[in-house]
């Protein structure tokens, strides 16, 4: 089965759109969700609905650090996140509001670990942007392979049975065995705010049967979605950056 | 790979002949290698005949065994083609095994006692070669542990490529480079930037395949069998005993062949397999430098500085084999020579000069095809007694005086054929040419009645095909 892997959307509705469209033409049966729906884009109320109707047929979603802010405060954020949080507090409805508030921190499915940040702490929002903090997610789990998001770029840790750490920068569309004899920890990219200096949509497949990773851009409307933004009066700075990528 | 031969076997089932793993049969054992051992197997409605390879498993789980296994696994799993033994299956944790095609015919280890051997045999060997890593590299792996006993030449000729355990695929994680701290490899064919730790270059290969040319065409190993990892850093600045000097039999060109692939630089080095084999395949245009007539090896002096030169690592450096095979083409250029056609050639001339510039590697093969009769014997000279070929082989040097390309990238040929077009085609598809030019001359209704050369060419070329054609004068209606 094709499981798509899909993180930090934060409001960007054509983003996310057009992933959800090229994962169904690419035969996608299952979604996982890893959180942040909320925070820099125009369209949080939306995104949180479709990520709840693909919940109520069956999909799985965490809480990132951007719902959980929805939610509580925004302490501790930068100011042009924690602007963007307020503007969003104002959009969000009751009922997604308790949709947030439902969505667990990790899930296990199987050999796999879903967490938004890291599988060490994972309420503590640790970035896996190198490889001492992948080490510190991959030792924290037995899971054989974890998947998160969080920090907007992707990569792929791993490591071997005899202690090896080492990071991978995917290429994508290309298939990518998780082979059994190490474990692996997976980091998704982001949907609608990548910060790889690619300006498309992120996100992954992973075919449970072989184990392959496949990591995925997809261009979407940044005209469109950054456009929103400024009409929403968000800071001008989270529709400048979606064009470069970062 | 150059490990000691473990006793122990830590497998944890005794297998003989008839067991079954996961509904393969073991039918017959074959002798092991250093790191597995070998079944000859089969299951119900696999017609193919199948091999197993099953990792001998030491004490304290050997890492090079374990990490080979995985990386091999991982990247034969998606090679295709004839130069590459067909992924069947793979186990994992109760029973680690690979099943694979196997490769009937003759190990190229097998030659090692025949040495030295005619050139042209060694050539063909070496063309065979060359062409099996061309095709391991566009599908973006690098072999890095190519030796005799790694190649197997099939029954038909073609050879085939085994033992993907130290391999880099340049799109996947490199499981190899991360395990081991020192360079990976066999002594005698590791090439020196391996040696440096950089696993990126496909022409660390062209450098292994000019260490086994050198060693059919004289008997010996151009740098010996050194067996730690410390000496394998003296081919850094040692160059080897000139192969003419080993054998006086070995003719110039392909001394040129052997030290163009064994230069310390990749960059000196043939750019892709396709060009080495390029040139095996024609002794004849290999053009002859300073590598050619070299006696001896390097005076001490000039040996000592360039040790002294020698850098502990590589800086890090980042390319990819589709961009390295991209920049160096094999380009043809199928040029008709008929005296109505000057304008045409001149327009060819511009396309061509277009296609290498962006490619500052590239090779280019000028073609012309003499058109031969199917019933008569034809004639080799022409009305005024000139020998025909050699004719058309100075036109077509001609032809290329003010293209941007270096005298030693471009060659010549007269190739015959009854039927232009088969004939450019199928020498395209023998040569391994990536893009081909040729001109169209006008269209009437007759050429779209017979069908032109260019057409044909399009439509079966095994590469990418530019077609000039000189604009219609303006004014003059296209006709109906």
């Amino acid at each position: 089965m094709r499981i798509a892997l899909m993180s930090d959307v934060h409001g960007n509705r054509e983003a996310f759109a057009a992933c959800l469209e090229h994962a169904a033409e690419n035969g996608v049966e299952r979604y996982v969700f890893l959180g942040d729906y909320a925070g820099y884009g125009a369209d949080p109320g939306w995104v949180i609905d479709t990520v709840g109707d693909h919940v109520d047929r069956g999909a799985v979603a965490l809480l990132g650090n951007h719902d959980a802010a929805v939610l509580g405060t925004s302490a501790g954020m930068n100011e042009i996140a924690a602007e963007a949080i307020d503007w969003t507090r104002a959009q969000v409805n009751e009922g997604q509001r308790r949709f947030l508030a439902g969505l667990p921190l990790a899930v296990e499915d199987d050999e796999r670990l879903y967490v938004h940040s890291s599988a060490f702490e994972p309420d503590a929002w640790h970035y896996v942007t190198d490889l001492y903090a992948a080490s510190r997610s991959l030792m924290a789990t037995q899971a054989h392979a974890t998947f998160c998001g969080h920090t907007h770029v992707p990569a792929l840790f791993h490591m071997s049975r005899t202690g090896k750490f080492a990071s991978f920068d995917p290429v994508e569309r290309v298939e990518i065995p998780l082979t059994p004899q190490r474990r692996w920890l997976a980091v998704l990219g982001s949907v609608g705010q990548p910060r790889d200096r690619d300006p498309a949509a992120c996100y992954a497949i992973l075919d449970d049967a072989t184990s392959a990773l496949t990591y995925m851009r997809v261009p979407y409307d940044i005209e469109r979605a950054a456009r929103k933004i400024l009409e929403a009066g968000l800071p001008a700075v989270l529709a400048a950056r979606l064009f470069d990528g970062y | 790979m150059d490990i000691e031969r473990g006793s122990g076997d830590m497998n944890p089932k005794r297998l003989e002949a008839g067991s079954v793993i996961d509904g393969f049969t073991l039918d017959q054992p074959l002798p092991p290698g250093g790191m597995a051992s070998f079944w000859r197997v089969s299951r119900p409605g696999t017609d193919m005949p199948l091999l197993m390879k099953i990792p001998l498993m030491r004490r304290g789980e050997d890492p090079i065994t374990i990490v080979g296994f995985e990386v091999e696994q991982m990247i034969l799993a998606r090679l295709t083609g004839p130069h590459v033994p067909r992924f069947v299956a793979a186990g994992d944790f109760e029973q680690p095994y690979i099943v694979m095609e196997f490769i009937a015919g003759r190990s190229v280890k097998s030659f090692l006692d025949k040495t030295p051997l005619p050139p042209a045999q060694v050539a063909d060997i070496g063309a065979r070669i060359a062409f099996a890593l061309h095709d391991l590299h566009r599908q973006h792996v690098i072999h890095l542990d190519l030796k005799p006993s790694n190649v197997i030449l099939r029954d038909d000729g073609e050879a085939v490529l085994i033992d993907f355990g130290l391999s880099r695929h340049d799109q996947l994680p490199d499981l190899v480079a991360e395990e081991f701290d020192d360079p990976v490899g066999t002594g005698p064919y590791v090439a020196p930037e391996q040696v440096l730790r950089d696993r990126g270059d496909s022409r660390s290969d062209i450098f292994a395949l000019g260490v086994i040319l050198y060693f059919l065409a004289t008997g010996e190993r151009p740098f010996g069998e050194p067996q730690r990892a410390a000496e394998w850093r003296r081919r850094l600045w040692r160059d080897p005993v000139p192969p003419r000097r080993r054998n006086g039999k070995i003719p110039p060109w392909l001394q040129e062949i052997i030290l163009h692939c064994l230069e310390v630089d990749p960059g000196e080095r043939y750019a892709t397999a396709a060009q080495l084999a390029f040139d095996l395949q024609h002794p004849e245009q290999v053009v002859l430098t300073a590598r050619a007539e070299r006696r001896e090896r390097d005076a001490w002096p000039t040996v000592l500085m360039r040790r002294l030169r020698t850098p502990k690592r590589l800086p890090p450096r980042r390319r990819t084999l589709s961009g390295l095979l991209a920049g160096a083409p094999i380009v043809m250029a199928a040029i008709d020579l008929a005296p109505e056609g000057a304008e045409l050639r001149e327009a060819l001339a511009v396309a061509v000069r277009r296609v290498l510039t962006t490619s500052p590697g590239a090779r280019l093969a000028c073609v012309n095809v003499l058109k031969t009769s199917r019933i008569m014997v034809d004639p080799e000279t022409d009305a005024q007694g000139r020998n025909l070929h050699l004719q058309r082989l100075i036109e077509l040097k001609h032809w290329t005086r003010a293209l941007p390309v270096a005298a030693e990238r471009v060659t010549y040929h007269v190739i015959e054929g009854v039927d232009p077009a088969t004939a450019l085609v199928d020498y395209a598809r023998h040569t391994r040419i990536d893009h081909i030019v040729i001109g169209a001359r006008g269209s009437s209704p007759m050429r779209r009645l017979l069908g032109s050369v260019s057409a044909k060419v399009v439509a079966e070329a095994p590469c990418t095909v530019t077609v000039v054609r000189l604009r219609e004068n303006p004014g003059v209606a296209a006709p109906a």
